[in-house]
This record gives C-alpha cells, sequence and structure tokens, in this order.
C-alpha cells in the first residue's frame, strides 16, 4: 500500500519535472539547450514507464522503456552532431 | 477440357519460347510453330462434331460474383476463326523467322505473337461475354506490342500508340454494351444471350447498348471514320501487319458482328448503322487505296474497304448475306495475309516498298510475281478465285438489299447501295491492277536498294500454300460449301439459306455488276495518272494529324483542370483536401445534427493530465517554432513522445514501440534533409493567408475532436472483437496486432511493403547523380568530425541494439513485437555506425547490397503467400509449428515467421538504402573531395 502511493508521489514529481523539460525546451534560450532538455525528458519517460509497470505490476512496459533509451539515445546523438558538424552522416 | 487447352497453349508457350529465343533462334521459332500447330490439331479433333451442327461448351467457375465464368464455346464461328488463327498462324511464325534480322529479338517477337495468339482464340472462342471483352483488350495490348516492335522508330511507336488508343477505347465501349446486354438479358452466356433477340430488341436501352458494341467493333475493325488506325500501324514488321493487321484481329471487330449477330440485329438501326458504316467504308477505303504509294499501305487501305464489305454484309443480315460475309471473312484472311507476305518479301529482297521506284519485277523474282499475281486475282474478285465467289455473292444481296424491309430512315436510298458496291468493287479492280502492274511490268528499274531475286523457300512457301487455298476454293467451291454453311448457320442462329455456291450462276445482275467493275477498273488503271493528279488537287485529310490534335486538346485540358486546384503550392494542396473534408464533416453535422453519447465518461488519472497538458503545450511550440526549422524538429520529438507513451499507457504496446522507433527515425531523415535546407524557414504567405490556414485548421481539428468524442460516447460492437477471438485458432498468435499484420490483413501488409520498396528505389532515382544546389549555411562548430567517445559508445550499442531487434522479432507474433518494429530498430543500430565513424569507414566495413537485400524481402513474403497454395489454402494463409529444440526450448514456428522475416528485411534494406542516398547526395565522399581539391 506504502509503495502505490509513493509510486503515485513519484509519478506526479516526475510529471513535474517533465513540465520543467519543457520550459527549458520553450525558452531555449540556445538551440543545444532544448536538445538538452529533449534528452532529460526521454530519461524521465523511462522513469515514468518503469513507475507505471511497478503500479500495474507487469513487466510489458519495460521493453518501451529500454527502446526508449536507446531511441533517445540515438535521437539526442544524431541532434548533436546536427548541432556541432552540421552533417550527420560524414 | 479440349478447349481449355486449345486457349491456353499459346499462353503456357511465351515464356519458353522468350527465353530460348535469346540463345536460339531456329528452336525458338519451332517452339512456337509447334504449339500454334498442336493447337490447330487439337481444334481439328472437336471439328467432326461441329460440322454436325454441335455447339461444344464447358465451363469452370471464376469470379461467380461478377457473373464471370471460364466458359469457352466452339460452334461453326468459333471453328472457322481458330483455323485461321491458328493455321495463319504457323505460317506466319515460319515466315517471321526468316524476314526478321538477326539482331532483332525474335523471342521477344514469338513471345508476342504467342500472347496475340492465345488472346485472338480466347475471343473466338469466349462462350461468357466478359471473357470475351477480357480477351478482347488483350488482343489491343498485344497488337500494340507488335506493332511497336522496332522500338527505335518513332513512327512504330505512333502508330502503337494510336492503335491502342482506338481499339482499346473501342474496347471499354465494348465492356459498357456488354455489361448493358447482360442486364438486359440476366445472364453473360452468350447462348442465353443468342437467344433473346426479342427481349433485348425491344428493350429501351437497346439501341445504347447496339451504339457501344457497334464502337467495339468497329474500332477494332478499322471502319470508318476509326479506320485511320489501321494504315499507322503498317510500321509494324511484316509477319505482323499479315497476321495482325489483315488475317485476325481486324477480323475481331467483324467476328463480333457475327457473334453477336442472332441477338441483336433484326432492327433498322441494325440495318442502317452496320450497313451504312460498312459501305462507306468499302467505297472511301477502295478509293484511297487507289492512290497509295506504299505497298503496304495500299493493302490496309484494301483490308479497311473488305472489311466494309464484311459488315455491310452483316448489315443486310439476310441468310444469305450473312453467309456471304462468313464466305468474304475466310477468303479475305487468306488472300490479304499472303499478299502482305508477297509485299512483305519485296520489300526484303529490293530494299523498298514504293510502288513508284518497284517495276518489272517479273523477271527478277518469277516465283513472288506467280504468287503475288494469284493472290491478286483473288483479292480483286476475278472468276476461277475465291474472291470472286464471295464478292459475287455480296454483289447479289447489295442488289436485293433494295428491298430491305428494315430500311427505315434510309427508306428511297437503298438504291445506292448495289451502285456503292459496284463502285467499291471497280477502285478495287483498279487498285489490284495497279498492284501488279506497277511493281512486276514495265522497264526493270536498275536503282533498286537491293538487287532483286526470289527470296529462300522459308518465305515463299506460306504464301504458296496461302495462294492454294486461294485457287482451290475458287476453283472448287463444292467442297468448301459445307463448312461455309456450318460457320452461317452459327452467325444465322437458324439454318443455312438455300443457296449454292458456284462460278456460274447464269445471267444475273451480280455478274453484271462484276462486268462493270472489270471494264471500269481496267480504265481506271489505264488513266491513273490524270485521276492521280486530279485527286491530288485536294489537300489530303489525315487521320493521324487529328488524332493526334486531339491527344494533345486532351492532355492540355487535363493539365489546366489539374492546374485550377493543385497549382503546385503544398500549402493550397493541403489547404484544398483539409478545407473539403471539413466541408463533408459539417455538411454531416448541418443535416443530421450532433448529439454526444449516452456512455459514462471516464474519470482522466491525474498523472496522465500533465503528460496531456505538455502534448498540447508541445504543439503549440511547434507550431511557434516553425520557422527555426532545427528548434521545431526538436519540439516534433516531444510530441511523438508523448504519443508513445499513451500509447503504450493504454496498452497499445505494439503502437508504442513503433511509433518510438519510427520517431527516431524520421528525425535521423530530417536532419539529414535539413543539412542541405536553409536554417530557417522565410516568412512567405500574407496575413490574410495564415488567418484563413488558422480558421480552417481549428474547424478541422474541432470536428474531429467532436466526432471523436460523438464515437466514443456511444456503446458499440467493434470489429476488434472479432481479431480477439480468432487471433489465436485462426492466426496461431497471441498478439492480435501482429496477427493482424501478417494474416488477417497480409495482402495490405504486403502491397506496403512493396510501397516501402519502391519508395526507396524512387529516392535513390530522384537523388541519381544530384548535388545539392545551394550550400548549407550550417557552420561546424568543433573540427573533430568523429569523437571519440561517440566512436567508442556506439559499437557495444549496436550489438546490444541488434540482439534486442533479434528478440523482439522472435517473439512478435505472440507479444508486442514482429518484423515491422525489429527492422526499424535493427536500422538504427546501423545507421548509428554511420552517425559515429563517418559513412567511408562503415560502408567498407557493412557491404551488404540493402536493394537486393529489400528485393529479397518482397520475395519472401510473397513466396509465404503462395506457399499456402501447396496447402491448398487461400493466399498467405497461415499454418503452425512448435518445434522442440534442446538447450533452447519450445520454439513455435508459424509461417507468419517467414512472412515477418520479409518485412524485416524490407524495413531494413529501404531505409538503409534511403539514409546512405541521403548521405551520399551531401557532399560526395572523402576521395571525391580530394579529387576536387587537387583540381584546384
Amino acid at each position: 500500500m506504502i509503495l502505490h502511493t509513493a509510486i503515485l508521489i513519484t509519478m506526479g514529481l516526475i510529471s513535474f519535472s517533465i513540465l520543467l523539460n519543457l520550459y527549458r525546451m520553450a525558452e531555449g534560450p540556445r538551440t543545444l539547450d532544448r536538445v538538452v532538455g529533449l534528452d532529460t525528458m526521454y530519461i524521465n519517460a523511462i522513469a515514468m514507464i518503469v513507475l507505471m509497470g511497478m503500479y500495474a505490476d507487469t513487466d510489458l512496459y519495460f521493453e518501451a522503456a529500454m527502446l526508449i533509451a536507446m531511441m533517445g539515445f540515438v535521437g539526442t546523438v544524431a541532434l548533436s552532431k546536427y548541432f556541432l558538424r552540421g552533417d550527420i552522416i560524414e | 477440357m479440349t478447349m481449355l487447352i486449345i486457349v491456353l497453349l499459346p499462353f503456357l508457350a511465351i515464356f519458353p519460347v522468350w527465353m530460348v529465343g535469346r540463345r536460339n533462334r531456329f528452336i525458338s521459332m519451332l517452339v512456337a510453330a509447334a504449339t500454334s500447330a498442336s493447337a490447330l490439331v487439337a481444334l481439328a479433333t472437336l471439328a467432326p462434331a461441329v460440322m454436325s451442327g454441335e455447339v461444344l461448351t464447358s465451363s469452370w467457375p471464376w469470379i461467380e460474383r461478377l457473373g464471370l465464368e471460364l466458359a469457352f464455346r466452339v460452334d461453326g464461328l468459333a471453328l472457322l476463326f481458330g483455323i485461321l488463327i491458328l493455321g495463319i498462324g504457323t505460317l506466319v511464325i515460319v515466315y517471321a523467322y526468316f524476314y526478321l534480322h538477326d539482331d532483332d529479338p525474335i523471342g521477344s517477337f514469338y513471345a508476342m505473337l504467342m500472347t496475340f495468339m492465345g488472346a485472338m482464340m480466347g475471343v473466338v472462342m469466349s462462350e461468357n461475354v466478359l471473357l470475351l471483352v477480357m480477351f478482347w483488350e488483350l488482343t489491343s495490348i498485344s497488337s500494340f506490342l507488335l506493332i511497336g516492335y522496332w522500338k527505335h522508330l518513332p513512327a512504330a511507336r505512333q502508330g502503337a500508340r494510336m492503335a491502342l488508343g482506338i481499339t482499346g477505347g473501342g474496347g471499354l465501349a465494348l465492356l459498357a454494351g456488354m455489361l448493358l446486354i447482360g442486364h438486359i438479358v440476366g445472364s453473360y452466356d452468350l447462348t442465353t444471350i443468342l437467344a433473346s433477340n426479342e427481349l433485348i430488341l425491344g428493350h429501351d436501352l437497346y439501341f445504347v447498348a447496339l451504339v457501344l458494341v457497334l464502337l467495339g467493333a468497329f474500332t477494332k475493325s478499322a471502319q470508318f471514320p476509326f479506320h485511320f488506325w489501321l494504315p499507322n500501324a503498317m510500321s509494324a514488321p511484316t509477319p505482323v501487319s499479315s497476321y495482325l493487321h489483315s488475317a485476325t484481329m481486324v477480323k475481331a471487330g467483324v467476328f463480333l458482328l457475327a457473334r453477336m449477330h442472332p441477338a441483336l440485329s433484326g432492327s433498322s438501326s441494325w440495318f442502317v448503322l452496320v450497313t451504312g458504316a460498312g459501305t462507306i467504308t468499302l467505297c472511301f477505303a477502295a478509293y484511297v487505296a487507289l492512290f497509295k504509294h506504299d505497298l503496304k499501305g495500299l493493302l490496309a487501305y484494301s483490308t479497311i474497304s473488305h472489311l466494309g464489305l464484311i459488315t455491310a454484309c452483316f448489315g443486310f443480315s439476310t441468310k444469305l448475306a450473312t453467309t456471304a460475309g462468313v464466305f468474304h471473312i475466310m477468303n479475305h484472311a487468306i488472300f490479304k495475309a499472303s499478299l502482305f507476305m508477297s509485299a512483305g518479301i519485296i520489300d526484303h529482297e529490293t530494299g523498298t516498298r514504293d510502288a513508284r521506284v518497284l517495276s518489272g519485277l517479273r523477271h527478277s523474282m518469277p516465283i513472288t510475281f506467280g504468287l503475288a499475281t494469284l493472290a491478286t486475282l483473288a483479292m480483286a474478285g476475278f472468276p476461277l478465285f475465291s474472291g470472286f465467289l464471295s464478292k459475287e455473292m455480296f454483289f447479289e444481296v447489295a442488289f436485293l438489299s433494295m428491298d430491305n424491309p428494315l430500311a427505315g430512315e434510309i427508306r428511297g436510298y437503298e438504291w445506292l447501295f448495289p451502285v456503292l458496291a459496284t463502285f467499291g468493287g471497280l477502285c478495287s479492280m483498279a487498285y489490284s491492277f495497279r498492284l501488279i502492274g506497277d511493281v512486276f511490268f514495265g522497264e526493270e528499274n536498275p536503282d533498286l536498294p537491293k538487287h532483286p531475286h526470289d527470296p529462300p523457300a522459308g518465305l515463299w512457301a506460306p504464301v504458296a500454300i496461302l495462294v492454294f487455298f486461294c485457287v482451290a476454293i475458287g476453283v472448287a467451291p463444292f467442297l468448301f460449301q459445307g463448312f461455309v454453311f456450318v460457320v452461317a448457320q452459327a452467325v444465322i442462329g437458324g439454318p443455312a439459306p438455300d443457296y449454292k455456291i458456284a462460278i456460274w450462276h447464269g445471267l444475273t445482275p451480280a455478274l453484271g455488276m462484276t462486268g462493270v467493275a472489270v471494264v471500269g477498273g481496267a480504265l481506271l488503271y489505264r488513266n491513273w495518272r490524270s485521276i492521280h493528279s486530279f485527286h491530288t488537287r485536294f489537300a489530303p485529310i489525315s487521320g493521324k494529324v487529328i488524332f493526334e490534335a486531339f491527344v494533345e486538346a486532351a492532355v492540355a485540358s487535363a493539365r489546366r483542370l489539374t492546374a485550377w486546384f493543385d497549382n503546385g503550392s503544398m500549402q493550397r494542396y493541403i489547404a484544398t483536401t483539409i478545407g473539403f473534408a471539413t466541408f463533408v464533416g459539417f455538411l454531416g453535422w448541418y443535416q443530421l445534427g450532433w448529439t454526444p453519447g449516452t456512455l459514462d465518461l471516464t474519470l482522466a488519472p491525474p498523472v496522465a493530465l500533465i503528460p496531456w497538458g505538455v502534448l498540447i503545450a508541445a504543439t503549440a511550440l511547434t507550431i511557434r517554432f516553425h520557422r527555426k526549422r532545427l528548434a521545431a524538429v526538436v519540439m516534433m520529438s516531444v510530441v511523438g513522445l508523448i504519443v508513445s507513451l499513451i500509447f503504450i499507457f493504454f496498452s497499445g504496446p505494439d503502437l508504442g514501440l513503433t511509433q518510438l522507433s519510427v520517431e527516431v527515425v524520421t528525425i535521423l531523415l530530417i536532419l539529414l534533409s535539413l543539412y542541405v535546407l536553409p536554417q530557417w524557414t522565410p516568412r512567405e504567405s500574407t496575413p490574410r493567408r495564415r488567418g484563413r490556414d488558422a480558421i480552417l485548421s481549428c474547424a478541422a481539428g474541432l470536428g474531429v475532436g467532436a466526432l471523436a468524442y460523438g464515437v466514443m460516447t456511444r456503446p458499440q460492437q467493434t470489429i476488434s472483437d472479432f481479431y480477439l477471438e480468432k487471433s489465436v485458432p485462426e492466426g496461431g498468435g497471441s498478439n492480435v496486432v501482429n496477427v493482424i499484420l501478417v494474416d488477417f490483413r497480409g495482402f495490405d501488409t504486403m502491397g506496403e511493403i512493396a510501397v516501402l520498396m519502391v519508395a526507396a528505389i524512387g529516392i535513390v532515382v530522384m537523388l541519381q547523380g544530384r548535388r545539392p544546389v545551394r550550400p548549407n549555411d550550417v557552420r561546424p562548430l568543433i573540427e573533430e568530425r568523429f569523437p571519440v567517445m561517440l566512436t567508442t559508445t556506439t559499437r557495444p550499442m549496436m550489438a546490444l541494439i541488434l540482439v534486442i531487434a533479434f528478440y523482439i522479432f522472435m517473439r512478435g507474433h505472440n507479444l508486442p513485437g514482429g518484423g515491422f518494429i525489429a527492422g526499424l530498430v535493427a536500422s538504427v543500430a546501423l545507421i548509428i555506425q554511420f552517425l559515429a565513424s563517418g559513412k567511408t569507414w562503415t560502408n567498407k566495413r557493412l557491404t551488404v547490397d540493402f536493394a537486393r537485400m529489400g528485393a529479397l524481402g518482397v520475395i519472401i513474403a510473397v513466396c509465404t503467400g503462395l506457399a499456402a497454395f501447396l496447402f491448398e489454402k487461400p493466399f498467405l494463409k497461415g499454418g503452425l509449428a512448435h518445434v522442440h529444440v534442446p538447450g533452447i526450448g519450445e520454439i513455435h514456428l508459424a509461417s507468419a515467421m517467414s512472412f515477418d522475416l520479409g518485412v524485416f528485411m524490407v524495413v531494413v534494406g529501404a531505409l538503409l538504402i534511403i539514409i546512405k542516398r541521403l548521405s551520399e547526395y551531401h557532399g560526395g565522399d572523402d576521395d571525391e573531395v580530394e579529387s576536387m581539391k587537387d583540381r584546384r
């Protein structure tokens, strides 16, 4: 029971940090800030999914978390590469 | 069964003939000739039954709901045409072997000829009229290919296009006509239709159906005013002209008249339309033929004229007239095929077909001279030749038609028929005289392009066989009378007339008309020069020019229409589409009103509210940043991420996983394109226009929202229950999404992967040899191209991601996953290597041919589908098996897995092709940059 309450509170906190990510992305000021904001949002999304899995007591969600981790990494790498070099596949 | 074999044999020969033709021309010819000869033998086994008056039919069901059956019929008419098609076909195959140059690909020629032969047999033997139309169109297409056989000649391509345009268009009219007749009669079976003459004639739609069917027949048989495609089709190789455009295909039109005669004739509209078209064509074409210098052109117009004669016979519609028509079909096919072959020989041996250049060939080409003269006499209708008999019959029925009860609107002008018939016969005499006189008599022309001599026996022997029949029929008509009457019975739909085909009937009006024609023709030929100079005073009317102008006008107006709503502006295009969809939606709302449903609303969990808020905010931010492209891409990723979270949250893990992978691949593609695009979108539209777009999109969005709300608050029976229920027992997998993709809707998936492959190939082709016009305005911030941190992390990442891709693939049938997601994930694993280490490094190590991989994927998917046939199950129906592998455990093998493998390979192949191509588009590889530096 206490676990459920804890999970719900954590979910609320994570949601709040997603809002903060969005704020960073909206404000910038540099594009690099937005990219970092997106990457952090990926991480928060992973946390959200894992929490959802724990709450619903199923491991079906974990692969989604793993996939977000991988895809988020690739997305961020591509954006950073573009930011630094302009051409992502040189 | 024999009938099915007869029709199928030529089709079965297409591939062997084609393949063998590349290696050995002779064997290719033998196979083709043997095929048509054996089909002829098979047909001959049916002949005794047909000759005793039977109508043989047999049928197999095909698409029953459409009334389409694989039904065949052999009666006298089909027998006559079958003998002509297969018999003359065999001779043409032999002739073509000697005629075609060694450089001409003979395999594809025979393949097309076999296609045509099969299609033509299908037309004449169809018992189902829809089947008939299908084969009909196939003859148009194969004729198109054969006319354009010499692809390098512009005239051949134009002629082919024109023939397809006219005969194909006529075929569409015919289809409409047949559908109408089917509607009137209630059946597409020929037997039923032919027995429903009164029903059809009494129906309100009779006239429409008649005109549509006649359009089909007249375009195919080159009747005025659709005649001009035939002379232009003469750019085909001569064997094609002699086979398709004199003996068989153009006869399909008159065949149709004969076939439908029992059902459609007997009205005054039939009489006026058919006889009118036939008589006009007869006279007009015979007159034009008189002034053609090209031998094939002359013969083409002569063919049109003779087809007009046959059409007129069926128009007169009496027993004797139809018998004359049938008889003339047979005679004309034989003498005209031999004449075309003779013209081909002359062309082949002298290098020209121009009657003004050719002269005095009787000395150098005695065999050709003899054969061509006999065939020409048959064409002119001289006594003791086949053409004489049928032409005499035609003259007689033209004379008798002066008191035809069906004359209708043209009553009072019936005297025109015998007059016009005599005029046609007269011109026909004259051009026959000219054909022989100009080419073979007179002084020998020493300046011919080649030194003329008689051809090898392979070229003249087929002509000799045909000429033998011309003479045999002419001398001993009683031998053929029985056969002709059996054919005529099929056209009349009753007993044959009381008539005896004979050379001498006494002093009849027809004999007088023949006499006038012979004398007049001879006089005409004597004064040909003065008549020709009179004729050339008038500007020629070219059907070709009119047709081309018509085509161009049609294209131009189609362009104008398209430009009216799609002027190339993406904004306008989207605005039109969304605007129309909104309009349609609001129309429904306006008419029926909108009420919310009665279901209780689900309480939104508070945790979910924030992501939804983020989704809306991110969408708004995408719009706010849309000019700053990179920022917009970042914002779009947020939208994608939240959407996949929502999918996962609402128990759609497959969708979530797919959305995630698609998201990343999309970002990669957009970033690749952004490199060659400006970083900022300029402000292009006026405030008014932006306002319009805003209103439009808000209206569309709110409308969709209202629709969704209305639907989701109502109780409903969705299709998902069906899938949930049937997934395991019928698809063999518990992951319903995957089972739908690879089994229930496997056909869709197959189409989609094919589209994906086509798109990839399209991108490759469109970017072929191109470089970006404007250089990018992104300045690199760091010098290091491949940071060590990145390269080092991506190597183990690749292995990890590939393992996950494999895992997702393997369990896809029962748990979230499958070939599509696995393909996306695996592609990402490979693409990050390009990202981290550059394309030169990666290409050196990743030597897979991805185009081949994708193509192989499509093939695997198709083969999996076909494999179901082996178990006598419908296409793509899945099967399953459980295999125990020591060490790993139970493995679940569904045929769906091999289909999924195909999907996987296509996804990986297509994505990698696109990514590699786009990256090459950028700056060329390093070597190229180096070499450019050297040049400076």
